[in-house]
C-alpha cells in the first residue's frame, strides 16, 4: 500500500483544518519512487502551519527531485487530534505529496530548527512506525537524519537519529544521495552500519552511533570516534557562493493559511555583526549576498508564478545588503500585476532603514519592529549589538513622522552582567520611544516584547550560566513594574520556564536523550505551543533520570571544559570565542569584519572561503553597529570577489 | 469592455474540498494574479481585491455550483482574453479545482449573497437504507414544521426548516448508505444538509454532501442559476473587449 488517501481521507472531517494535510500545493511534485532512486522525506517536527514555509526544506526539496537519482517528499507532524484518530486507526505518518507511508522512504530527514520539537522528532518517527532508538532500526528501516541550526548540539538526539548534516544542505544531500543510492543498489553491502560508516566520511556528516562519549566523575570528558577512518572533527559544509543555489525557484504556494504566506527570496546567507547571544549569525559565516540581479529575477518571476502579492527579502539583516535601496525600488516598480508590497523581516535600528521601511510601505504604516536586545549601552556592549540610544530615537522618532503608530521593540533579559539597572533601562528606552511618538501622533504605542536568553553552542556565551525561572521571572516582574504607569506601553514576555527547557536541550549531552525520550512517553509532544508546554512533565523526566537541572543549565563552565559539541565545527576557533566572551565581560565591542580587517574567528579561513559582498564600505545612517557616526568617510578596505561593485549605498 | 463585473462558475472536488471558504477565496486571489487578470482594487490604506463569493460550502463537501464575482480595473483589464479566460483560470487553480464558465454581468445584478435563494444538493448519509430512508422523508415532508436546534453566536435557538426544504428525494442505496437529492432553501438562513438529515425520524448522519446547483428564484414559480454551464460557449462572449 503506497498511498493512504482513502484510509485518510474518512477522518479529515473529524479533524481541524484538514487542508494541513492534503498536499497539492501550486509547486508540489510527486516524484516517481523505484529502485536506484533514493527516497528522502523532509520533515518539519512541528505543525504544517508552520513547517510549510520553511525554506531550507524547500530547497532541499527541489534540489533533490531535480536529481534523476533522489525523490523528495514531505510530511509535517499532525496535530494532536488527527494525531488521536491515526494511532487508532493504525494509521502512519504519511507524506503530503502522495501520501506515501513514511517508513517506505530510505531517509526521514528532520529540520531542526528548535530544539521544543525534540519530541516531536520522536513522535514522528514512532509515528511512522519506526524504532526510536537508532540502534533498535533494521536494515528495512529508514534512515533518520536531520539539519538546521540546532544540530550544532545533536547529541541530545545522539540516540535516536543516524546522522546529522551539520551547514548548508544544498551540496551534502547530493552527497549523501550518492552514498545511499550506491549502498542501495551493490545490494545494501555491509547492511545499515556499513552504510552509516561510509555516510560519516561524507564531509559535513555526523554519524552519533560511530563515536563513543567518554565521562569523567559526572562530568562529559570526550567523544572519540569509534573507527579509524571517521573523523575526529566534523566540519560543518559552506555553500561558497549564493548565486550558484538560486532556490527554491518554485516556491511552494499552500492552500491554506500558514506562517510567512508571501514569496521568501533570500538575500543574503551569513551575518558578522557578531551579535554575542546570536548563534545564527555565528554558525552561517562568511556574508554571501546574492548578486542583487539575481535577487531581481527571483522576486519578479517568483511573483509572476505564485501569484504573491507580497515579497520578504530574507536574510539574518536585510538593510545590510549591498544596494539594498535599489533593489526594493526596482520591485516596489517594477510588481506589474497589481499591488505588491515588500517586507524586511530583520530591521536594523537606524534611520537609513525606516526610510527604506517608508518606500515600501507606502500604504498601512501600521508597525514597524525593533531589535534593541538590551537596555541600556553598557549591556549592549557586552552582547556586541551596537545601537546608541540615538540610533534607536532616530529610527523611532523618523518612523513616527512619516506615519507609523506602533512600534514593536525585541528585548532579552538574562543576559551576562545583566543587573537591574540593565533591566529597567528597557522600560526607559520604552517610554521615551512613547514620548517621541507624542510629538506626531494622538496615541503613540510601543510593544516591549521580552525574551528570556537561553546559552546557544558555537557562541561566545556558550560558557554563560542560564539565569534561572526564579530570576527570570524576577526581572519580568521588574519591568512590569517599571512600565506599569507608562502610558503607551505595552510588555509581553516569553514563559520563563520553557526558555528552561530550551536551555536543557541547547547545552546537553547524550544523557539528555532519556529526559526527551521520557517527556515524549509522557504526553510531551508540541512544547513550542504554550498549551501544551509544561514545564513539571520536564521536571519529572530530569528528576526520573537523574539530571540536576542547576548544573546542566544554570552553571557557568569554564574554558578547559569539554563541551558536547566540542567534536563538532562551525568553523569557529574555540580561542576566538573565548576571546570573544572575555571581550563581552569587559563590555568591549567588536567590529563587523565585512567592512574591516579580518578578525580570523575560522569561519573563512578555515574553508578557503571569504565574504561575498558587492559593496566596500558599509551603508549609510546610522552608527552602523559600531557604536559611532560611519556614514562619513567609512571606507575601509575589504577583500571583494570577482563580482565587483553593484551598488554602492551613498 | 462591455462589464467591468464578471461572475465565474467553479467546481471543487477531491482533496482540494478540505479547504475552508477563506481558503478559497486566498487561492482564488492568487489564482487571478496567476492568470493575470486585472483585479480592481479597493481604494484606502488597505487595498483588498475586490472579490465577492456566494455561499460558503463547508470544508469537505465538493461541489459543481461555486460562484464568485470579480470586478475588473477597466485600466488594467486589456491583458485579459476573455476567450481563454475559463482555461487560463483552471490552470491557475490547484487540482480539483476548476474553472465551468464565465461571464459579464449586467450592471444592476445583485451580488451572489442577495440573489441566491436555494441550493440543490445530492447528499449521502448512513443509518438508513433506501426504503428506510424514504418513509422518514415521506414522514417529515408531511408536517407542517420541522424543528433543528441550530447555534447562533453561542446561543441555542430552534428554527423550523420546514418551509426552506423546497424539495427532497432519496435516490437510492449506496455502498455506505443511502443517497438523497434535496433542494434547501438560504432564506433567511440556508439550510445545511446535516440539518436536514438531523430532522428526521430516525436522524441519518451525514457521510458527503455534494452541491449541484445554486438557484436564483425569478418570481414565485421561476428560477435559474446565476450561471448555467450550458451558457458555457456564449459566456465568454460577455467579457470580449
Amino acid at each position: 500500500m503506497t498511498n493512504l488517501w482513502h484510509r485518510l481521507e474518512p477522518l479529515l472531517p473529524q479533524v481541524s483544518k484538514p487542508a494541513r494535510y492534503i498536499g497539492g500545493e501550486h509547486g508540489m511534485q510527486t516524484p516517481v519512487h523505484g529502485t536506484g532512486i533514493v527516497s528522502w522525506l523532509l520533515t518539519y517536527p512541528d505543525t504544517y502551519e508552520i513547517g510549510l514555509p520553511n525554506q531550507g526544506l524547500q530547497i532541499l526539496y527541489e534540489i533533490l527531485n531535480e536529481r534523476p537519482d533522489a525523490a523528495a517528499e514531505r510530511a509535517y507532524a499532525p496535530w494532536v487530534d488527527l494525531e488521536a484518530q491515526m494511532r487508532a486507526e493504525g494509521l502512519p505518518l504519511f507524506s503530503v505529496d502522495t501520501h506515501r507511508p513514511a517508513a517506505l522512504f530510505d531517509v526521514i530527514a528532520f529540520n531542526l530548527s528548535a530544539e521544543l520539537t525534540y519530541t516531536n522528532v520522536l513522535n514522528c518517527i514512532d509515528l511512522a512506525g519506526v524504532p526510536v532508538h537508532s540502534r533498535l532500526r533494521h536494515e528495512a528501516d529508514p534512515l533518520v537524519g536531520a539539519g538546521g541550526h540546532c544540530t550544532y548540539n545533536p547529541e541530545p538526539l545522539a540516540d535516536f537519529v543516524d546522522f546529522v548534516v551539520l551547514g548548508d544542505g544544498e551540496e551534502a544531500v547530493g552527497d549523501i544521495t550518492e552514498v545511499l543510492r550506491d549502498w542501495k543498489t551493490s545490494g545494501r553491502g555491509g547492511g545499515r552500519s556499513g552504510v552509516l560508516r561510509a555516510l560519516a566520511r561524507v564531509p559535513g556528516v555526523y554519524v552519533p552511533s560511530m563515536y563513543e562519549p567518554v565521562y569523567d566523575r559526572g562530568r562529559l570528558a570526550a567523544v572519540e570516534p569509534r573507527h579509524p577512518d571517521v573523523p575526529a572533527v566534523v566540519e560543518k559544509r559552506t555553500v561558497a557562493d549564493l548565486a550558484d543555489w538560486p532556490y527554491p525557484k518554485r516556491q511552494l504556494v499552500p492552500l491554506t493559511e500558514v506562517v510567512h504566506d508571501r514569496l521568501n527570496v533570500e538575500v543574503f546567507r551569513g551575518c558578522t555583526r557578531g551579535c554575542r547571544f546570536c548563534q545564527a549569525g555565528m554558525i552561517t559565516r562568511p556574508v554571501r549576498e546574492r548578486p542583487a540581479e539575481q535577487v531581481r529575477t527571483m522576486v519578479s518571476e517568483g511573483l509572476r508564478r505564485t501569484g504573491y502579492d507580497e515579497v520578504a527579502l530574507t536574510s539574518l539583516s536585510t538593510a545590510d545588503f549591498s544596494g539594498i535601496e535599489q533593489v526594493v525600488a526596482s520591485t516596489v516598480d517594477d510588481s506589474g500585476c497589481g499591488q505588491v508590497s515588500v517586507s524586511l523581516p530583520s530591521l536594523r535600528v537606524d534611520a537609513f532603514t525606516v526610510g527604506i521601511a517608508a518606500q515600501i510601505q507606502r500604504a498601512r504604516r501600521t508597525g514597524l519592529t525593533f531589535a534593541p536586545e538590551a537596555g541600556t549601552w553598557r549591556m549592549r556592549q557586552v552582547i556586541n549589538k551596537l545601537i546608541t540610544e540615538d540610533d534607536l530615537y532616530t529610527a523611532v522618532e523618523s518612523a513616527y513622522s512619516q506615519g507609523w503608530r506602533r512600534m514593536k521593540l525585541y528585548f532579552l533579559t538574562g543576559l551576562p552582567t545583566e543587573t537591574d539597572e540593565d533591566t529597567l533601562g528597557i522600560a526607559d528606552l520604552a517610554r521615551n520611544c512613547v514620548a517621541l511618538g507624542r510629538g506626531h501622533v494622538r496615541s503613540p504605542s510601543v510593544t516591549v516584547s521580552v525574551g528570556g536568553f537561553v546559552p546557544k553552542p558555537f557562541t561566545p556565551f556558550q560558557w554563560f550560566g542560564q539565569n534561572t525561572t526564579v530570576e527570570l521571572r524576577r526581572k519580568i516582574g521588574l519591568l512590569r513594574d517599571g512600565v506599569r504607569r507608562a502610558k503607551g506601553v505595552q510588555l509581553k514576555w516569553h514563559d520563563a520556564a520553557a526558555s528552561l527547557a530550551e536551555g536543557l536541550a541547547s547545552r546537553g549531552d547524550r544523557r539528555l536523550g532519556p529526559v526527551i525520550e521520557h517527556v515524549w512517553r509522557h504526553g510531551g509532544t508540541f512544547q513550542e505551543w504554550s498549551e501544551h508546554f509544561d514545564l513539571q512533565r520536564w521536571q519529572a523526566a530530569t528528576d526520573a533520570c537523574g539530571i540536576d537541572i542547576d548544573s546542566w543549565v544554570h552553571r557557568h563552565r569554564t574554558f578547559d571544559e569539554v563541551l558536547p559539541w566540542d567534536h563538532l565545527s562551525a568553523g569557529l576557533h574555540k580561542d576566538f570565542l573565548w576571546q570573544d566572551w572575555r571581550d563581552a565581560l569587559d563590555e568591549v565591542g567588536l567590529e563587523d569584519c565585512r567592512w574591516t580587517p579580518c578578525y580570523d574567528c575560522g569561519a573563512c579561513t578555515g574553508y578557503g572561503i571569504e565574504h561575498v559582498v558587492a559593496s566596500a564600505v558599509p551603508p549609510a545612517g546610522g552608527s552602523q553597529g559600531t557604536g559611532m557616526d560611519t556614514s562619513r568617510g567609512a571606507a575601509v578596505p575589504v577583500r571583494l570577489t570577482e563580482r565587483g561593485l553593484v551598488g554602492v549605498a551613498p | 469592455m462591455t462589464s467591468s463585473r464578471v461572475r465565474i462558475r467553479f467546481s471543487k472536488h477531491g482533496k482540494v474540498r478540505f479547504t475552508s471558504h477563506r481558503d478559497v477565496a486566498r487561492i482564488w486571489e492568487r489564482a487571478l494574479r496567476r492568470a493575470r487578470v486585472g483585479v480592481a482594487y479597493s481604494a484606502g490604506f488597505n487595498p483588498r481585491p475586490k472579490i465577492a463569493f456566494g455561499l460558503a460550502l463547508s470544508t469537505g463537501y465538493s461541489s459543481d455550483a461555486e460562484y464568485l464575482d470579480v470586478e475588473l480595473d477597466p485600466d488594467r483589464e486589456a491583458g485579459v482574453d476573455a476567450e481563454n479566460l475559463v482555461a487560463a483560470l483552471t490552470a491557475s487553480l490547484p487540482a480539483g479545482m476548476t474553472a465551468l464558465a464565465a461571464a459579464g454581468l449586467a450592471g444592476g445584478e445583485p451580488s451572489l449573497q442577495h440573489a441566491v435563494t436555494s441550493c440543490t444538493w445530492r447528499i449521502d448519509a448512513a443509518g438508513a437504507d433506501a426504503v428506510e430512508a424514504s418513509e422518514a422523508l415521506e414522514r417529515a415532508l408531511a408536517r407542517s414544521e420541522l424543528l433543528v436546534q441550530r447555534e447562533r453566536k453561542g446561543r441555542l435557538d430552534t428554527d423550523d426548516i420546514r418551509p426552506a426544504v423546497l424539495a427532497a428525494e432519496v435516490q437510492g442505496d449506496i455502498t455506505d448508505g443511502v443517497r438523497l437529492i434535496a433542494e434547501l432553501g438560504t432564506k433567511p438562513r440556508a439550510v445545511r444538509p446535516p440539518e436536514l438529515l438531523a430532522s428526521l425520524d430516525p436522524p441519518l448522519s451525514i457521510l458527503r454532501a455534494h452541491r449541484l446547483h445554486q438557484w436564483i428564484a425569478t418570481d414565485g414559480l421561476q428560477r435559474r442559476e446565476p450561471l448555467a454551464v450550458a451558457e458555457l460557449s456564449v459566456a465568454g462572449a460577455g467579457v470580449a473587449p
